[in-house]
């Protein structure tokens, strides 16, 4: 056997490949999934946060704070692996895909508020005053003046930011949750033969390739002149 | 609730252990850190060139490891290329995996910040006689890099958090200790004593970031 062809019969086996191709799939499935959920409920969380910071009532926004700094400082695989091996102990067993789908959800959700307190603050006060002298109330000012300007400046940012915490749905392999990367290595252990890795692999490039060049483009399109 | 997790006892028996992982993760970051650097400032010039036959493969490179989870990057090296004959170490993995990822993450930052300044500055220096690669590294850079410094700052923040994904392939690191700590003393303690401990060690760096963000997406109107 040449190298080239051992290389192919180790990398790209096709018999160890159709055997495994339904459970990437299935993790696959379960990827996405995961994957849209913690985007709606993070970024929803987030931009919740972002509107009660803008009242601007002074101990809640030190919590939001200090809830906001922890969840950007902690790595999301120690959120995820403090919560998996913590919430046990206080009675209540979480499932591997809740964990991920939590933890990934508060990281997204710090990182959102973030940036969207950011754009809020970014409209100016001018805006605030006009809206407020016109006899809208503090949440129409919010909701139709300020937000939808803030929200523009938000896109850019706030497109990379979420592409790289979906990214981490992989971290849920580490608690035993069966997406795309526990299926693929567990396909290895079975056949010792890596094909399922690459197979692996390649679902995930199907997955965010798609995502990261329409990231760029949403970049440029949304790019503030300066 | 004390008991669980924030055993003292468990603290008092697990911490030269955690210490160890902390310096561990510390080391670690000095080691990929400037890799990855290094990797970026490679691949942002290299993309300043004209030739489409060298931008073109560049951009889809970075497009690549931007698009590839760094978790299953590093799986990749460690389970699959000992099939090729090709045994990395976990050390050597991470090394790999880290330069590979947050290299293109780099490059596309400081890219952008090349790109934000005037063609005239490069012109203006070659027009004094500097050579492109002096003009460069004295003239454009120093610029891109001030120009996309809160992107920078953001995405060192984020490779040092990234560092705790190497406990998946063994490397004693902070996150590792601790859940080697914990599956010892069936007591969650160790890790929560880490996330204390990563608190701790980030949370100056997130300050610093959120401070340079705000003023960037100010500056933008």
């Amino acid at each position: 056997m040449t190298n080239w062809q051992h290389f192919v019969a180790t990398f790209f086996n096709a018999a160890v490949m159709a055997k495994y191709l339904p459970d990437i799939i299935d993790g696959f499935c379960l990827t996405v999934g995961l994957a849209i959920l913690v985007v709606i409920s993070g970024i929803a969380a987030g931009l919740l946060l972002a509107v009660l910071r803008a009242f601007g009532v002074r101990p809640l926004n030190w919590l939001l704070i200090f809830v906001v700094d922890l969840f950007r400082a902690l790595p999301p695989l120690v959120v995820i692996v403090l919560l998996y091996f913590g919430l046990p102990s206080l009675g209540f067993e979480p499932s591997a895909f809740g964990t991920t789908w939590a933890s990934l959800s508060l990281v997204l959700m710090a990182f959102a508020e973030e940036i969207f307190w950011a754009g809020i603050t970014a409209v100016p006060k001018g805006q605030w005053e006009a809206a407020r002298s016109t006899g809208l109330s503090f949440l129409q000012t919010l909701g139709a003046v300020v937000l939808p300007q803030a929200i523009r400046l938000t896109v850019p940012p706030l497109t990379n930011r979420t592409i790289a915490i979906t990214k981490g749905t992989a971290l849920g392999s580490v608690i035993g949750l069966s997406e795309i990367l526990s299926q693929a290595s567990s396909g290895v252990s079975f056949s010792f033969n890596p094909s399922p890795l690459t197979l692996g692999a390649a679902a995930y490039l199907i997955l965010f390739l798609p995502v990261v060049i329409a990231g760029r483009w949403i970049e440029t399109r949304f790019a503030w002149k300066r | 609730m004390l008991d669980t997790f924030f055993n003292f006892g468990i603290i008092a028996a697990a911490w030269p252990i955690l210490l160890d992982g902390l310096l561990t993760t510390l080391w670690l970051s000095a080691v990929v850190v400037p890799l990855g650097a290094v990797c970026g400032v490679v691949l942002a010039v290299l993309s300043t060139a004209r030739h489409r036959w060298v931008r073109w493969p560049l951009i889809a490179w970075v497009d690549f490891f931007r698009a590839f989870p760094p978790l299953v990057l590093l799986i990749f090296l460690y389970a699959a290329l000992p099939f090729a004959g090709i045994q990395l170490g976990g050390f050597g993995c991470v090394a790999i995996g880290f330069c590979l990822n947050t290299g293109a993450y780099y490059g596309e930052i400081l890219r952008a910040g090349i790109e934000s300044v005037p063609a005239g500055q490069m012109e203006a220096a070659r027009g004094t006689g500097l050579t492109r690669l002096q003009a460069m590294a004295y003239v454009v850079l120093p610029q891109a890099v001030r120009n996309v410094l809160p992107d920078l700052v953001s995405n060192t923040l984020e490779v040092v958090k990234l560092t705790s994904i190497a406990s998946v392939v063994a490397l004693p690191e902070l996150l590792f200790q601790a859940r080697q700590a914990q599956s010892v003393t069936y007591n969650p303690t160790p890790i929560v004593a880490a996330a204390v401990a990563y608190f701790l060690l980030l949370w100056p760096l997130v300050r610093l970031v959120s401070r340079l963000e705000n003023r960037a997406i100010a500056g933008r109107r």
